[in-house]
């Protein structure tokens, strides 16, 4: 397949040059903004900076970790992501374990995913959830974050066909034979097998506990809760600082254009620290999940 | 005289075997079955309190409610609310926008992503492909609120560098990006294609890797250049992959995406930004307009429903799709 001829010599080329830009334009916003971040406030302020930082300074940076309400936030959104991945990873392993199974193997399979599929089609909607929630007594704890997001079909549906695909049919057999039930099936023979699958899934799990920020703006109704991307969503975007108690200083101090920066690249990073383990599995994900033979 | 043989023991054995499939008696066998049902509880109950829990509160809609009454003393207003919803000049203005910018998403959430795979599946040397891939997957990954906060600040009318760029360049006057309506719809559509037409490219990327060589061996030998390979093995190579995605793409014309909307948007851009999730957000839980709220986003949630059983119907019947 290899073709010398001007014309597509001239095509590979460009082609080349417009993905080789393309590929620029995806990162550029982030390295601007980490460029911006590390800048003096003059240069940032007169516009100056493009993708490398001016008259380099670490200020922004000291500001923004030195500041209690954001470390506070980036304690919150740590601690919310933890604990809603693993509330979530528990419920979906196990109910994922139980509808690999074939439905003549488990009878009652059948109804089980009505159920899922019924949630994924249809909710109660913003209104009715937000009342529930409130009615529950959740509103300003961390379980109104992390309850409610556990239960995603997608990742079940995820789970499961990693677990149809994954693992052999015998060694379950075997198990069986040896006089292992299902609780010890799953702990030994599931889990071991699929450990890359369920770091993926976790993986998943963890990026959209961290992303999520809009049941914090809803559910918390104290600021000193809100997890960082609810913070820096009221702080960056709404630029609402009523809700915080933040004495004036730190109001002009949080506001500046670098320390700004700082913050949305901070909160970037957990992001970016997963992305290399999340990229090597999640094109298997994705065709496993979407294509069944 | 072997193949023969053969062939007739095979019949012989068929005749034999019933002509009825086994039917398997599913029995519930308890004694051993039991550690399934418990180990979906977990997952069962969350979804009964957080997914089902809620779905009376939806008969709010048909009510004039009132927080301080509760359910059993506000009064019943049967279809008043969707009544509104159609007369109010506001609520079609909303179901407008979000049509427009949803079905615009999808189009361009189908015709980007192939051309970019095409492009890629012709380069070959590796480290550059991969490195390519890298970039472009990562904005997904990202969520709106920083995006958010990185595009407030680049596409700025005083000091965004885009701004700047597009003024040196083309020396034009600074855009309205977020303030404007039409550019805020072009913005909101540009931005979330540019979000996510790496990772829309996967799936095909996928389908184009799983194309035989030998047709474009063949292909070769009949005289065929590299653009009628393309033309004539690639793009029908592709089209199973593509039906389905645009048909499972339906089920989101209702959603036009409130993340990233919510985070771009101001009082400005109303008009022609805002869509039914922010409208809902703004009527029910700022507005206090509790029971309207509810009824828009019945609206949206039944016809999402049907469109969605129809669009899986549909991909099932046309490329043998299903999920579970």
């Amino acid at each position: 397949m290899h073709y010398k001829s001007l014309p597509y010599t001239i095509f590979t080329t460009c082609n080349y040059i417009f993905l080789g830009l393309l590929g620029i334009l995806c990162i550029a916003p982030l390295v601007h903004i980490l460029a911006v971040s590390f800048s003096g406030q003059a240069a940032a302020n007169a516009n100056l900076v493009g993708l490398i930082p001016i008259e380099f300074t670490a200020d922004a940076w000291g500001k923004t970790l030195g500041n209690d309400s954001f470390l506070r936030s980036l304690w919150n959104g740590v601690l919310r992501t933890i604990l809603g991945t693993l509330i979530s990873m528990f419920c979906l392993v196990c109910a994922a374990y139980s509808l690999s199974k074939e439905d003549h193997e488990f009878k009652g399979r059948k109804f089980y995913v009505a159920f899922f599929v019924f949630i994924m089609l249809f909710n109660g909607g913003l209104i009715p959830t937000y009342i529930l929630v409130q009615n529950l007594g959740l509103i300003n704890t961390i379980w109104a974050l992390v309850l409610p997001s556990a239960i995603n079909v997608f990742n079940l549906i995820l789970l499961l066909n990693f677990f149809r695909t994954g693992v052999p049919k015998t060694l379950e057999e075997a198990a069986f034979m040896d006089g292992a039930n299902h609780f010890r099936i799953l702990l030994s023979v599931y889990l071991p097998i699929s450990l890359p699958a369920m770091a993926t899934i976790g993986l998943f799990t963890m990026v959209g506990q961290w992303n999520s920020w809009f049941d914090g703006l809803i559910y918390l109704t104290d600021a000193n809760k809100y997890p960082l991307s609810t913070f820096l969503q009221t702080i960056i975007v709404q630029q609402d600082f009523s809700q915080m108690n933040v004495n004036p200083d730190e109001v002009k101090n949080l506001s500046e254009r670098t320390v700004k920066s700082a913050q949305i690249f901070i909160g970037a990073i957990p992001i970016l620290m997963v992305y290399p383990f999340l990229q090597k599995y999640f094109v298997k994900g994705m065709v496993l999940g979407s294509v069944k033979e | 005289m072997a193949s023969n043989v053969s062939i007739k023991t095979d019949s012989t054995v068929a005749k034999k075997l019933p002509t009825e499939p086994i039917v398997v008696k599913q029995k519930w066998n308890l004694k051993r079955n039991w550690p399934l049902h418990v180990l979906m509880l977990p997952a069962i109950i969350l979804a009964l309190i957080f997914n089902y829990a809620p779905l009376p509160g939806i008969t709010m809609a048909f009510m004039d409610f009132k927080p301080y009454l509760g359910f059993a003393e506000s009064e019943w207003a049967g279809l008043d609310q969707f009544r509104r919803m159609i007369q109010f000049e506001d609520s079609r203005q909303v179901i407008w926008n979000t049509l427009i910018i949803a079905s615009l998403k999808i189009l361009f959430h189908i015709i980007i992503p192939i051309v970019f795979a095409l492009l890629l599946n012709e380069v070959r040397k590796m480290a550059f492909k991969r490195t390519i891939q890298t970039f472009v997957y990562l904005p997904h990954f990202l969520s709106w609120v920083i995006l958010g906060g990185i595009m407030l600040d680049m596409l700025s009318v005083d000091g965004g560098i885009v701004n700047i760029m597009l003024g040196k360049l083309f020396g034009t006057e600074p855009i309205f990006f977020l303030g404007d309506g039409d550019w805020f719809r072009f913005t909101v559509i540009a931005s979330d294609v540019w979000k996510d037409f790496g990772f829309g490219a996967v799936i095909f990327l996928a389908a184009l890797s799983g194309i035989n060589p030998d047709l474009y061996e063949a292909a070769t030998i009949d005289g065929a250049n590299r653009w009628h390979q393309v033309l004539f093995i690639t793009l029908p190579s592709l089209l199973p992959i593509t039906v389905v995605v645009a048909t499972l793409a339906l089920g989101n014309i209702l959603n036009a995406g409130f993340d990233q909307i919510f985070n771009l948007y101001n009082p400005l851009v109303y008009e022609k930004g805002d869509i039914i999730d922010t409208y809902v957000y703004r009527m029910g839980l700022l507005g206090g307009e509790f029971s309207f709220a509810t009824a828009v986003g019945l609206f949206k949630s039944i016809v999402g429903m049907i469109l969605i059983v129809t669009s899986y119907r549909l991909a099932y019947k046309f490329a043998g799709y299903r999920i579970f």
